[in-house]
């Protein structure tokens, strides 16, 4: 299916019994995760939508993704090169989305090792400065990647213990759908992004070291299995998330 | 970076050895191994900035290749290397790619600390 047919295509199926994500009502948009094209994959189409409503988006990357085994396609980084390499897709990146990248600067797959509570309150300094009006991140415990996990922990940890306000706070879960239905039941909201798909694209494809070998096997169309069609379709129209409850 | 020539990796092991050099160890299979078909869990290791002070090094194989560095009191070992470069800091990078580009195995020695 073409880029035009997936983007005219009703979502109505994807989306019943969902909260629709309303950009013009937002103050400010924190995205929290660790990895640089995170946020693309994850959030890259709330981001634009929010960029469009002149919404101020922030995406605070946990970590400069320095271990990172792509390298592109063909190989282009070195582990010692990955870092520069990674912060400079983020920022083209981040400048196709409409958002404002900054650092917390853990090592790439160390996160789950540091103290919750000190990331936590790094993260609510972020919250002070900017006093989002939502927040997103992994959802803790569902997100495949230590990474996600800890970080998603860590962020949820913070928005819990902020005195500075309730933002909502939106979770992302990773991995195989029906097993994610079936431990966490339907997603709560979800953002329609065909609107603004071909930014969402631009922005991994900013990506390069990450997601040249992705866009190859797409444009071949040899590998995918029905479940890496499905994600790309879904990825390419909408974007869903669960509330984490702050309480 | 490019394909190993183990004439001229021989010569930079050779040059290193007998300092004291800092180490990056590491072999990953990436961490989404269990969203592919085979759903293999990951396995991956590294050491970053492990001090050491080899007393040989040597680099075997037709391709891809070997290092075994010597220690006084043990060793170092990696296999699967097929790419390499000195880099403009001087730190000598081995690296093995899989079909595809990922990085499958990486050792790395410099005189300086790897960026922490």
């Amino acid at each position: 299916m073409n880029r035009v047919e997936l983007v005219t295509k009703p979502i109505d199926h994807l989306t019943e019994g969902l909260d629709e994500f309303v950009p013009a009502n937002e103050r400010h948009l924190l995205v929290v995760l660790p990895h640089p094209d995170d946020e693309s994959f994850a959030a890259g189409g709330t981001m634009a939508r929010c960029a469009d409503a002149n919404v101020p988006v922030t995406f605070l990357c946990g970590t400069y993704g320095d271990m990172g085994r792509r390298m592109g396609s063909p190989f282009f980084a070195t582990r010692e090169s990955m870092r520069d390499v990674r912060v400079s897709e983020l920022r083209e990146a981040c400048r196709v989305l409409g958002a404002t990248p900054r650092w917390l600067g853990l090592r790439d797959r160390t996160v789950e090792f540091e103290d919750p509570h000190d990331v936590a309150a790094r993260i609510r300094d972020h919250l002070d400065e900017l006093s989002p009006s939502t927040v997103i991140t992994f959802f803790p415990g569902h997100a495949v990647h230590p990474d996600h996990d800890a970080l998603g922990h860590a962020t949820h940890l913070a928005v819990r213990t902020w005195a500075g306000g309730r933002p909502n706070l939106l979770a992302v879960a990773v991995g195989d759908r029906a097993d994610i239905r079936a431990k966490l039941g339907p997603p709560h909201v979800y953002c329609d992004v065909r609107s603004v798909v071909e930014r969402k694209l631009g922005a991994l494809a900013a990506h390069r070291s990450q997601t040249e070998m992705m866009f190859q096997r797409w444009e071949r169309g040899d590998e995918d299995d029905e479940q890496t069609r499905t994600f790309r379709e879904e990825m390419l129209v909408l974007e869903r998330y669960y509330r984490l409850p702050l309480d | 970076m490019g394909p190993i020539d183990p004439q001229t990796v021989q010569v930079e092991l050779e040059r290193r050895v007998g300092r004291d050099l800092f180490m990056h160890l590491e072999t990953t299979t990436g961490s989404y191994t269990l969203l592919g078909p085979e759903k293999r869990p990951p396995v991956i290791a590294f050491v970053r900035n492990a001090p050491i002070h080899p007393e040989r090094g040597s680099i075997t194989g037709p391709g891809p290749y070997r290092v075994g560095l010597k220690l006084p009191g043990g060793w170092v070992y990696a296999e699967g290397l097929t790419d390499f470069e000195v880099s403009v800091r001087d730190e000598l990078l081995l690296a093995g790619h899989d079909a595809e580009g990922n990085l499958t195995i990486a050792l790395q020695l410099s005189t300086q600390p790897f960026r922490e």
